[in-house]
């Protein structure tokens, strides 16, 4: 890293010390392979005197073998890494490539420009100060050009460089140049009136206004991009928002030490400093900021510390510690932008994690309001999002949490999407606002509660949930088990899956997300069956765990028993009751349970019952008698 | 206003990173190799737990080939924190006489560091495993995230990386995949060098030069350090003054010449320098994907 600074030889004590006080930005490069995207980088790496003699060597014997620049070096090859891309020519990932001046240490995060790489580009966007818009001067403000402002300007950038790169190609043509910074200046009106832009017009090829400014630009009379990048102010937002930290550890090493240790996502804290935290709203007053290096007077957003506060109060991870004076809000309801980032598409109404902050919690999100078209900005109707999808949604979590709008304090308004079944990051959302504030719910406090309810029948209300194939003897299983508990004397009610699809489902087909929405209702509408104390037969394919686990979630605790109605696939076919299968494997029916469309077999059911080997009385016996032992009916 | 400087961002980044294993994950471990990188990510875990001690213990997966001089500074850094040191040496490897003499830098590499690896993961249960990689090394890490996933396997899966957006990590994991964590994902070389300046990170004396008995190996130089190295080339050693840039094997790591005694001379030193760092380092010099290759087959 032949870093030219004379002291490095003469004082590096010197040295170190005044590089010691260098910033970091962080930035974000838009733009397609032909744009030359690869080869700006590649040449600010080598401006910056990045590149190491052997790096070099092994680039200029690539650039022969494999390069488009013919003997002279493609710098592109310096940054595209892996394999598979270096062999397609293109950059299919977010990489993050390191820099440093004497003034600053850089982190580019490398992004590819394609529509279906959206995702890609706003994970890159999500950690930018600034982004760099690489546009080439042949071609103009294109589509693609809207869409990689609109994507870093809805995560927040509010600095962009717009880079009209090839002017050599062009004959470095002022018209040219000034026509597509109006072009795009009236697009970024649409925007937002917030947003600085800084044109530069560039050969990254030739190295113009790359470091200097270029002889062959006399009328431009702007800051190089390197001087620019150096010196544009960053980070003020935060430290001037109001101090929230997410608490993401209790230190406790022993009885007389108890810190919140987390990283300030906005404002500054200083000792003596009043504070809330959220949601309990408990107030305290910071006793010490305390570090490795000891304590600190005052610390500023970016910083990982652990406080101590005057008061034991109940403070856990996924809390917020605030300002006291200007805490954030507390709701379980939103709307938000989310950004589908998943080959599978949102099934709204399933339930999925949300993490926001240090908090993880569950979370229905609804069907879309309207999708944002990325490349024309505007609406667009849609049920789901699909992948590299922009959508409004409103949605509402399992428990309240304190929050504030991504706008303003993004560290507490900005999350991601995780899927419970896959474990995947499916999306990333950012809060627009509360739709009602948590504080304001109260339940209509009911003096005949559901506990009185099944008293007076005897009873304890219950869900009896069967799921398996169509055909299995769900519905015949049911009907026997009724009749038992009426001759019994118990009060039931039987949810039978096609007679519900005549009525309350009548809307609802049998794609993926109308079978999520169908088990929605029907689990919504068991839950007021058992709250009327009622013991409710479900009978229902309900082929996908999620769905069962979300039905589940629903109920009270121990009211909800899964019984897995267990007839292999050839048997069920065999008997063909309805003559469905038949008509599924013709390819009348599409998405047939078993057939073209997937049955998840539950894994801990309360009860099993194998049709093969019970009569549909057995069965309906053996679950009776289960009931008994675990004492939803007595005697 | 006050603005952090770049030690201070990265700091805080790492600091973050490991909190939020040790609040997510069940059983964390701390991969030890002793080396520069090791030293600076052990002295941010002390940072991030403080006053507590690191609520994990550390693993050194030792080839038995590695520099006599590392051996000693690692148990002397367990025993002076406090952490749990485990050990890890691959008996089938030492029994079958593996070692980089007589097997090659591949196979050695394969059995005693990458093979013992993950069996040791296995063998502990650790769900997850902080490792001191950067992504400044090499071209694949650049791609690499921070919470990286492996499956049961130990292998990583380039194209089907977990978006990582904002300071917000996922680190749910599927049954039986372990996650490797990086929290120097986004330091420099001269990062890490500058924060051992300004913190006084103690590191093993191999980085400083001094007469050390050095010969040829495959166009290498490298260090006499135990009776193992065959004779013949034992005989060829002279003495030079030299230091080593990067820590590991000994027969497997390169030598430079250099009289560079101080934190401050290294620093001038890698500064003025014209070669990258991973020059030193014989496995990489296989091919030119190598590392990508490496990684897939549970290469740490």
């Amino acid at each position: 890293m032949s870093h030219r600074d004379a002291r490095i030889a003469s004082d590096i004590v010197g040295y170190l010390r005044s590089h010691e006080e260098k910033s970091l930005l962080r930035f974000i490069t838009c733009g397609s392979v032909d744009d030359g995207k690869s080869t700006l980088i590649g040449r600010l790496l080598y401006d910056a005197k990045m590149i190491y003699e052997d790096q070099l060597e092994a680039l200029s014997s690539d650039s022969r073998k494999v390069g488009t620049q013919g003997q002279d070096i493609d710098f592109a090859l310096l940054v595209d890494g892996l394999a598979a891309e270096r062999e397609q020519g293109i950059t299919i990932d977010v990489a993050y490539r390191f820099f440093s001046t004497d003034k600053r240490k850089f982190i580019v995060a490398d992004t590819p420009g394609h529509e279906q790489y959206t995702r890609n580009m706003a994970t890159g966007a999500s950690t930018a100060d600034v982004a760099i818009l690489l546009i080439d001067a042949r071609q103009g403000i294109l589509t693609q050009t809207r869409r990689h402002a609109f994507i870093t300007y809805s995560l927040g950038i509010r600095r962009m460089v717009l880079a009209v790169n090839k002017m050599d190609l062009i004959d470095f043509d002022r018209d040219r140049f000034d026509q597509i910074v109006g072009d795009f200046r009236q697009f970024a009106r649409q925007l937002g009136d917030d947003l600085e832009i800084q044109p530069v017009p560039l050969s990254a090829l030739k190295g113009d206004n790359i470091t200097e400014r270029s002889e062959r630009t006399p009328w431009y009379y702007g800051p190089p991009l390197m001087d620019y990048l150096e010196t544009v102010e960053v980070d003020d937002d935060r430290q001037h928002a109001p101090f929230r930290m997410p608490v993401q550890w209790v230190n406790r090493p022993n009885l007389d030490f108890r810190g919140f240790a987390g990283l300030i996502s906005s404002g500054s804290v200083r000792t003596g400093d009043e504070i809330k935290s959220l949601p309990s709203g408990k107030t305290s007053r910071v006793t010490r900021i305390v570090t490795h290096g000891g304590d600190l007077e005052r610390a500023v957003a970016g910083q990982s510390v652990t406080i101590c506060l005057a008061d034991e109060i109940d403070s856990s991870r996924g809390d917020v510690i605030a300002a006291a004076d200007n805490p954030p809000q507390v709701s379980d309801q939103f709307q938000v932008r989310i950004l589908w980032m998943a080959d599978n598409e949102l099934l709204p109404g399933r339930k999925y994690l949300i993490k926001i902050g240090a908090k993880s919690v569950r979370a229905t999100i609804n069907a879309p309001k309207n999708l944002i078209d990325v490349n024309t900005l505007g609406e667009a109707p849609g049920r789901t999002l699909e992948l590299n999808a922009f959508g409004v949604c409103t949605i509402s979590l399992d428990e309240p949490i304190p929050f504030d709008p991504y706008d303003e304090v993004p560290g507490t308004g900005g999350f991601i999407i995780i899927d419970l079944v896959n474990n995947n990051t499916v999306g990333m959302g950012m809060i627009d606002f509360a739709l009602r504030r948590a504080s304001n719910i109260h339940w209509q406090a009911l003096d005949i509660d559901r506990k009185a309810l099944a008293e007076q029948k005897g009873q304890k209300g219950a869900v009896l949930w069967f799921t398996g194939l169509s055909g299995s003897g769900k519905s015949t299983i049911a009907n026997v088990l009724q009749k038992r508990l009426f001759a019994l004397g118990r009060h039931t009610m039987v949810l039978d899956g096609d007679n519900v699809r005549h009525g309350l489902n009548r809307d609802l087909g049998f794609t993926d997300a109308d079978r999520v929405e169908n088990i929605r209702r029907v689990s919504h509408v068991a839950r007021l069956m058992s709250d009327a104390g009622l013991i409710t037969l479900v009978s229902f394919i309900s082929p996908f765990r999620s769905e069962r686990r979300m039905a589940r979630n629903l109920m009270e605790e121990g009211e909800f028993v899964e019984i897995f109605v267990d007839t292999p696939l050839n048997v069920a076919e065999e008997r063909d009751v309805k003559g469905l299968y038949k008509k599924a494997r013709a390819g009348e029916i599409k998405n047939f349970t078993g057939i073209d469309s997937p049955y998840e077999q539950p894994e801990n059911a309360e009860i099993a019952v194998n049709t093969v080997e019970l009569t549909a009385e057995d069965a309906a016996e053996r679950i009776l008698e289960w009931l008994k032992e675990n004492g939803f009916i007595s005697g | 206003m006050t603005s952090l400087t770049h030690l201070e961002r990265l700091e805080a980044e790492a600091i973050h990173i490991m909190r939020e294993v040790v609040a997510e994950c069940e059983h964390p471990v701390m991969l030890y190799s002793v080396g520069k990188d090791s030293a600076v990510m052990l002295h941010l875990a002390i940072k991030a737990f403080h006053p507590s001690v690191p609520p994990f213990p550390l693993m050194h997966v030792d080839t038995t080939w590695k520099f006599r001089e590392m051996i000693e500074f690692r148990d002397r850094k367990a025993a002076e924190l406090g952490m749990e040191l485990i050990v890890e040496i691959n008996q089938d490897g030492v029994q079958d006489g593996v070692g980089p003499f007589s097997h090659g830098s591949a196979v050695h590499t394969d059995i005693m560091k990458t093979q013992a690896l993950k069996s040791a993961l296995t063998k502990h249960g650790f769900d997850a495993a902080f490792g001191g990689a950067r992504r400044d090394e090499e071209k694949s890490r650049a791609k690499e995230r921070v919470f990286s996933f492996r499956t049961a396997e130990h292998r990583w899966d380039p194209k089907n990386q977990r978006p990582e957006i904002w300071n917000l990590y996922n680190a749910r994991k599927n049954q039986a995949e372990s996650i490797r964590v990086f929290p120097l994902s986004n330091w420099t070389e001269l990062d890490i060098w500058q924060y051992i300046w300004k913190e006084q990170i103690d590191i093993v004396p191999l980085y400083f030069a001094a007469e050390r008995p050095v010969v040829d190996w495959n166009g290498v130089p490298i260090m006499v350090d135990d009776d193992r190295m065959p004779a013949e080339l034992r005989e060829k050693a002279v003495m030079k003054s030299v230091r080593f840039r990067t820590l590991g094997c000994y027969p497997l790591t390169g030598a430079v010449e250099s009289t560079a005694a101080t934190l401050e001379d290294i620093i001038q030193e890698t500064l003025l320098n014209t070669s990258s760092e991973r020059q030193g380092r014989v496995i990489d010099a296989d091919q030119s994907a190598s590392m990508e290759k490496k990684k897939r087959e549970g290469y740490f």
